[in-house]
Protein backbone atom coordinates (compact mmCIF):
# COMPACT_ATOMS: atom_id res chain seq x y z
CA UNK A 1 0.00 0.00 0.00
CA UNK A 2 1.16 3.37 -1.02
CA UNK A 3 -0.93 5.73 1.19
CA UNK A 4 0.88 9.56 0.89
CA UNK A 5 1.78 10.88 4.06
CA UNK A 6 -0.21 14.11 4.85
CA UNK A 7 1.65 17.01 5.92
CA UNK A 8 0.68 17.45 8.92
CA UNK A 9 -2.04 15.22 11.48
CA UNK A 10 -5.58 15.84 10.55
CA UNK A 11 -7.10 17.28 14.06
CA UNK A 12 -10.52 16.30 14.67
CA UNK A 13 -11.75 17.84 18.12
CA UNK A 14 -13.02 15.15 20.93
CA UNK A 15 -12.93 12.19 18.23
CA UNK A 16 -9.26 10.56 18.99
CA UNK A 17 -8.17 8.19 16.49
CA UNK A 18 -6.97 5.78 18.71
CA UNK A 19 -8.30 2.92 21.08
CA UNK A 20 -9.66 3.57 24.46
CA UNK A 21 -11.05 1.34 26.57
CA UNK A 22 -14.60 2.52 27.31
CA UNK A 23 -15.14 2.81 30.81
CA UNK A 24 -18.51 1.62 32.12
CA UNK A 25 -20.90 4.28 34.03
CA UNK A 26 -21.34 1.90 36.35
CA UNK A 27 -17.56 1.44 37.56
CA UNK A 28 -17.92 2.70 40.38
CA UNK A 29 -20.60 -0.42 41.24
CA UNK A 30 -17.85 -3.49 40.33
CA UNK A 31 -15.90 -2.22 43.89
CA UNK A 32 -16.71 -1.92 47.34
CA UNK A 33 -13.76 0.67 47.36
CA UNK A 34 -15.30 2.83 44.57
CA UNK A 35 -18.97 2.21 45.63
CA UNK A 36 -17.31 3.80 48.96
CA UNK A 37 -15.78 6.73 47.37
CA UNK A 38 -18.94 7.70 45.06
CA UNK A 39 -20.70 7.51 48.44
CA UNK A 40 -18.56 9.91 50.15
CA UNK A 41 -18.78 12.22 47.22
CA UNK A 42 -22.58 11.92 47.27
CA UNK A 43 -22.56 13.26 51.19
CA UNK A 44 -22.30 16.68 49.57
CA UNK A 45 -26.10 16.07 48.45
CA UNK A 46 -26.78 15.99 52.38
CA UNK A 47 -24.68 19.10 52.60
CA UNK A 48 -26.96 21.14 50.23
CA UNK A 49 -30.23 19.66 51.44
CA UNK A 50 -29.81 20.85 54.80
CA UNK A 51 -28.62 24.42 54.28
CA UNK A 52 -31.86 24.49 51.85
CA UNK A 53 -33.85 23.39 54.80
CA UNK A 54 -32.62 26.13 56.79
CA UNK A 55 -32.98 28.84 54.33
CA UNK A 56 -36.73 27.43 54.54
CA UNK A 57 -36.56 27.99 58.06
CA UNK A 58 -35.19 31.35 58.11
CA UNK A 59 -37.60 32.40 55.54
CA UNK A 60 -40.71 30.55 57.74
CA UNK A 61 -39.67 32.43 60.81
CA UNK A 62 -39.10 36.17 59.15
CA UNK A 63 -42.71 35.33 57.56
CA UNK A 64 -44.74 34.84 60.95
CA UNK A 65 -46.02 32.01 63.19
CA UNK A 66 -48.29 30.38 60.81
CA UNK A 67 -45.73 29.78 58.09
CA UNK A 68 -43.74 28.62 60.68
CA UNK A 69 -46.04 26.53 61.75
CA UNK A 70 -46.47 25.23 58.13
CA UNK A 71 -42.85 24.13 57.61
CA UNK A 72 -43.04 21.99 60.85
CA UNK A 73 -46.23 20.17 59.18
CA UNK A 74 -44.39 20.22 55.93
CA UNK A 75 -40.99 18.49 57.82
CA UNK A 76 -43.31 15.97 59.66
CA UNK A 77 -44.81 14.79 56.17
CA UNK A 78 -43.29 11.00 55.30
CA UNK A 79 -41.31 12.19 51.68
CA UNK A 80 -39.46 14.92 53.73
CA UNK A 81 -38.48 12.53 56.59
CA UNK A 82 -37.34 10.14 53.92
CA UNK A 83 -34.66 12.43 52.44
CA UNK A 84 -34.25 14.10 55.79
CA UNK A 85 -32.70 10.68 57.25
CA UNK A 86 -30.72 9.63 54.30
CA UNK A 87 -29.27 13.45 54.06
CA UNK A 88 -28.79 12.42 57.98
CA UNK A 89 -26.87 9.80 57.43
CA UNK A 90 -25.16 11.44 54.76
CA UNK A 91 -23.98 14.39 56.46
CA UNK A 92 -23.11 12.60 59.68
CA UNK A 93 -20.41 10.22 56.67
CA UNK A 94 -19.02 13.49 55.97
CA UNK A 95 -18.51 14.51 59.27
CA UNK A 96 -16.48 10.92 60.16
CA UNK A 97 -14.65 11.02 56.44
CA UNK A 98 -14.02 14.36 56.84
CA UNK A 99 -11.92 14.05 60.44
CA UNK A 100 -10.34 10.58 58.79
CA UNK A 101 -9.15 12.56 56.08
CA UNK A 102 -8.11 15.98 58.18
CA UNK A 103 -5.95 13.48 60.29
CA UNK A 104 -4.00 12.41 56.97
CA UNK A 105 -3.92 16.03 55.94
CA UNK A 106 -3.10 17.77 58.89
CA UNK A 107 0.62 17.81 59.86
CA UNK A 108 0.71 19.41 63.58
CA UNK A 109 4.51 18.58 65.10
CA UNK A 110 4.90 19.43 68.94
CA UNK A 111 8.20 19.94 69.90
CA UNK A 112 9.52 18.88 66.16
CA UNK A 113 7.67 15.30 66.49
CA UNK A 114 4.28 14.51 64.67
CA UNK A 115 1.50 14.33 66.58
CA UNK A 116 -0.20 10.97 65.36
CA UNK A 117 -3.29 11.18 63.16
CA UNK A 118 -5.46 9.27 65.54
CA UNK A 119 -4.82 11.83 68.35
CA UNK A 120 -6.13 14.60 65.78
CA UNK A 121 -9.13 12.41 64.95
CA UNK A 122 -10.19 12.44 68.75
CA UNK A 123 -9.73 16.13 69.20
CA UNK A 124 -11.73 16.62 66.04
CA UNK A 125 -14.41 14.27 67.11
CA UNK A 126 -14.22 15.86 71.08
CA UNK A 127 -14.43 19.44 69.29
CA UNK A 128 -17.19 18.19 67.57
CA UNK A 129 -19.29 16.90 70.63
CA UNK A 130 -18.81 20.30 72.44
CA UNK A 131 -19.75 22.62 68.90
CA UNK A 132 -22.96 19.86 69.21
CA UNK A 133 -23.57 20.96 72.67
CA UNK A 134 -23.43 24.66 72.45
CA UNK A 135 -25.68 24.49 69.54
CA UNK A 136 -28.51 22.07 71.07
CA UNK A 137 -28.52 24.10 74.12
CA UNK A 138 -28.98 27.91 72.52
CA UNK A 139 -31.70 25.87 70.49
CA UNK A 140 -32.90 24.11 73.84
CA UNK A 141 -32.47 26.64 77.05
CA UNK B 1 -10.07 19.37 33.07
CA UNK B 2 -8.71 22.76 32.34
CA UNK B 3 -6.61 24.49 35.25
CA UNK B 4 -8.11 28.05 35.86
CA UNK B 5 -5.91 30.52 37.98
CA UNK B 6 -9.85 30.86 40.08
CA UNK B 7 -9.27 27.13 41.11
CA UNK B 8 -7.32 27.47 44.08
CA UNK B 9 -10.27 29.93 45.43
CA UNK B 10 -13.10 27.50 44.93
CA UNK B 11 -10.90 24.42 46.87
CA UNK B 12 -10.42 27.21 49.82
CA UNK B 13 -14.43 27.37 49.68
CA UNK B 14 -14.47 23.29 49.47
CA UNK B 15 -12.72 22.52 52.92
CA UNK B 16 -14.17 25.84 54.37
CA UNK B 17 -17.40 24.49 53.73
CA UNK B 18 -16.08 21.15 54.56
CA UNK B 19 -15.29 22.21 57.93
CA UNK B 20 -18.18 23.69 58.74
CA UNK B 21 -20.39 21.46 57.36
CA UNK B 22 -19.01 18.45 59.45
CA UNK B 23 -19.25 20.67 62.44
CA UNK B 24 -22.47 22.01 62.78
CA UNK B 25 -24.85 20.51 60.91
CA UNK B 26 -25.46 17.12 61.74
CA UNK B 27 -26.82 18.62 65.13
CA UNK B 28 -28.81 21.26 63.12
CA UNK B 29 -30.50 18.75 60.73
CA UNK B 30 -31.13 16.01 63.34
CA UNK B 31 -32.62 19.13 65.99
CA UNK B 32 -34.38 21.00 63.38
CA UNK B 33 -35.90 19.13 60.62
CA UNK B 34 -36.70 16.16 62.55
CA UNK B 35 -36.47 16.01 66.71
CA UNK B 36 -38.45 19.00 66.19
CA UNK B 37 -41.21 18.65 64.07
CA UNK B 38 -41.48 14.84 65.21
CA UNK B 39 -41.85 15.83 68.74
CA UNK B 40 -38.99 13.97 69.96
CA UNK B 41 -37.74 16.59 71.59
CA UNK B 42 -39.80 19.69 72.91
CA UNK B 43 -39.26 22.43 70.15
CA UNK B 44 -38.79 26.04 71.04
CA UNK B 45 -41.58 27.98 70.78
CA UNK B 46 -41.92 30.45 67.78
CA UNK B 47 -41.05 33.58 69.78
CA UNK B 48 -37.99 32.10 71.33
CA UNK B 49 -36.23 30.77 68.01
CA UNK B 50 -37.47 33.85 66.27
CA UNK B 51 -35.12 36.17 68.59
CA UNK B 52 -32.54 33.65 68.57
CA UNK B 53 -32.05 34.02 65.42
CA UNK B 54 -32.77 38.01 65.53
CA UNK B 55 -29.25 37.96 67.05
CA UNK B 56 -26.88 39.65 64.93
CA UNK B 57 -24.43 37.17 66.17
CA UNK B 58 -26.76 34.20 65.29
CA UNK B 59 -27.38 35.56 61.90
CA UNK B 60 -23.96 35.59 60.94
CA UNK B 61 -23.39 32.11 62.07
CA UNK B 62 -26.52 31.37 59.97
CA UNK B 63 -24.95 33.16 57.05
CA UNK B 64 -21.60 31.24 57.21
CA UNK B 65 -23.41 27.84 57.96
CA UNK B 66 -25.95 28.21 55.21
CA UNK B 67 -23.09 29.75 51.98
CA UNK B 68 -19.62 27.76 53.09
CA UNK B 69 -21.60 24.22 52.83
CA UNK B 70 -23.12 25.35 49.65
CA UNK B 71 -19.38 25.63 47.70
CA UNK B 72 -18.54 22.46 49.46
CA UNK B 73 -21.92 20.64 47.79
CA UNK B 74 -20.81 22.58 44.30
CA UNK B 75 -17.40 21.84 43.80
CA UNK B 76 -17.91 18.33 45.08
CA UNK B 77 -20.95 17.55 43.44
CA UNK B 78 -19.24 18.93 40.07
CA UNK B 79 -16.35 16.16 40.41
CA UNK B 80 -18.58 13.39 41.69
CA UNK B 81 -20.91 14.06 37.58
CA UNK B 82 -17.20 14.58 36.16
CA UNK B 83 -16.10 10.86 37.79
CA UNK B 84 -19.13 9.14 38.76
CA UNK B 85 -21.32 9.76 35.40
CA UNK B 86 -18.24 10.88 32.86
CA UNK B 87 -20.41 13.77 31.30
CA UNK B 88 -17.60 15.83 30.06
CA UNK B 89 -19.18 16.93 27.47
CA UNK B 90 -21.88 18.97 29.73
CA UNK B 91 -18.96 20.22 31.91
CA UNK B 92 -19.84 23.60 31.17
CA UNK B 93 -23.61 23.63 32.14
CA UNK B 94 -22.54 21.43 35.07
CA UNK B 95 -20.11 24.28 36.75
CA UNK B 96 -22.77 26.88 35.77
CA UNK B 97 -25.83 24.49 37.52
CA UNK B 98 -23.29 23.68 40.75
CA UNK B 99 -21.33 27.31 41.24
CA UNK B 100 -24.38 29.53 39.88
CA UNK B 101 -26.47 27.44 42.64
CA UNK B 102 -24.10 28.04 45.51
CA UNK B 103 -24.01 31.83 44.63
CA UNK B 104 -27.97 32.00 44.06
CA UNK B 105 -28.23 30.30 47.64
CA UNK B 106 -25.31 32.48 49.08
CA UNK B 107 -27.86 35.57 47.54
CA UNK B 108 -30.65 34.49 49.37
CA UNK B 109 -29.50 33.63 52.62
CA UNK B 110 -27.86 37.18 52.82
CA UNK B 111 -31.15 38.93 51.61
CA UNK B 112 -33.06 36.76 53.99
CA UNK B 113 -30.81 37.12 56.77
CA UNK B 114 -30.29 40.69 56.23
CA UNK B 115 -33.85 41.71 56.05
CA UNK B 116 -34.69 39.10 58.65
CA UNK B 117 -37.51 40.77 61.09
Amino acid sequence: MNVPARSAPRHTPYHPRWYRTPVSTYWWMQQWSYFRFVLRELTSLGVAYSCVILLCLIRALSLGPEAYEALQKRLATPMVIMLTVISLLLVLLHTITWFRLSADAMVVRVGGRRIPGFLISASNYVAWLVVSGIVAWLLLR
Amino acid sequence: MVKRPIEPLFWTLFSGGGVVSAFFIPVLLFLVALAFPLGWITAPSYEALHSLVSHPLSRLFLFVVCSLPLFHWAHRFRYTLYDGLQIKHLNEFINVFCYGGAIVGTVVSAYLLWNFH
